[in-house]
């Protein structure tokens, strides 16, 4: 049973990852793996789309807690765009859109990235 | 809202792959006593954040029977649901509201599911004995408890 899936678009320097499913403390790790992944290839503008997410806990939360402060230290941003309104009110309830930016559309968010060439997902 | 008393349980055990079952079990009964959409997604939200608690938390690798207790009553116009393990337990007196400036200050990873409960939930509280049964019991009242009356 794939509940979760984390789908990953490179472009020259930006990196989307769409989040699929549901991130809970069951799939959260492997949002994490992906993530360290990017960090250990020194890719640290990502963007990460939450269109196909449906659900959100505080384990899934934490994982973007988990990077930020390295991948701000690195020159890079965490960004987030797409969230359906019941995925934002957990994040505005945990008063997250204070530490991260989030765009309704995708192409907004690739826009605030320095020198980004065209990551957006071929749909 | 049904007017008799109705019980619901499920016994399962202590994994977090059993969440999303939780969470179906608890929507699905939810959404059958009239609580609006947005509601039935706190509640899912709040016993996740319960269950996480005891699946990372409440057992230690030698306690053989790792299971959860998760039941849900329906009494009049509101919905309680309790989640029992019977792990070591933990001191609700030292469990504070995260300070959210200090917080957000800090980034500080995890601690937020009991925040969350509190917020979601209208009640939250606990009953904890180390080694036998530790309870937490959430309600959610159906409607504004300030205009509710209860009917018979």
């Amino acid at each position: 049973m794939e509940n979760f899936k984390v789908v990953r678009l490179d472009g020259v320097n930006l990196t989307t990852l769409k989040i699929i499913g549901f991130l809970d403390a069951h799939t959260a790790p492997t949002l994490e793996e992906a993530i360290q992944k990017l960090l250990d290839e020194e890719q640290v503008n990502i963007l990460v789309d939450f269109k196909e997410l449906s659900y959100i806990s505080s384990a899934g939360l934490g994982v973007f807690m988990g990077f930020i402060e390295e991948v701000r230290s690195k020159n890079g941003d965490i960004k987030m765009c797409a969230m359906s309104p019941k995925i934002y009110r957990v994040f505005d309830l945990l008063g997250f859109p204070t530490i991260y930016q989030i765009f309704d559309k995708q192409e907004e968010a690739l826009a605030t990235f320095p020198q980004n060439s065209a990551a957006s997902s071929s749909e | 809202m049904p007017k008799a008393k109705i019980e619901y349980k499920l016994r399962i055990p202590s994994q977090t792959e059993n969440l999303e079952i939780i969470r179906f079990f608890v929507g699905k009964v939810a959404e059958k006593v009239g609580f609006a959409e947005d509601d039935v997604g706190k509640i899912e939200l709040a016993v996740d954040e319960a269950c996480t608690n005891v699946m990372k938390h409440a057992y230690t690798e030698t306690v053989k029977d790792k299971t959860l207790d998760v039941a849900i009553l329906i009494d009049y116009q509101k919905l309680t649901l309790v989640v029992t393990d019977h792990g070591k337990g933990f001191n609700p007196d030292k469990i504070r509201q995260p300070d959210m400036k200090e917080y957000l200050a800090e980034l500080r990873v995890g601690g937020l599911g009991i925040f969350l409960m509190r917020t979601l939930m209208d009640e939250v509280d606990y009953d904890i004995k180390p080694g036998v049964r530790n309870q937490v019991r959430m309600v959610k009242y159906l409607i504004n408890r300030k205009n509710s009356k209860i009917v018979n």
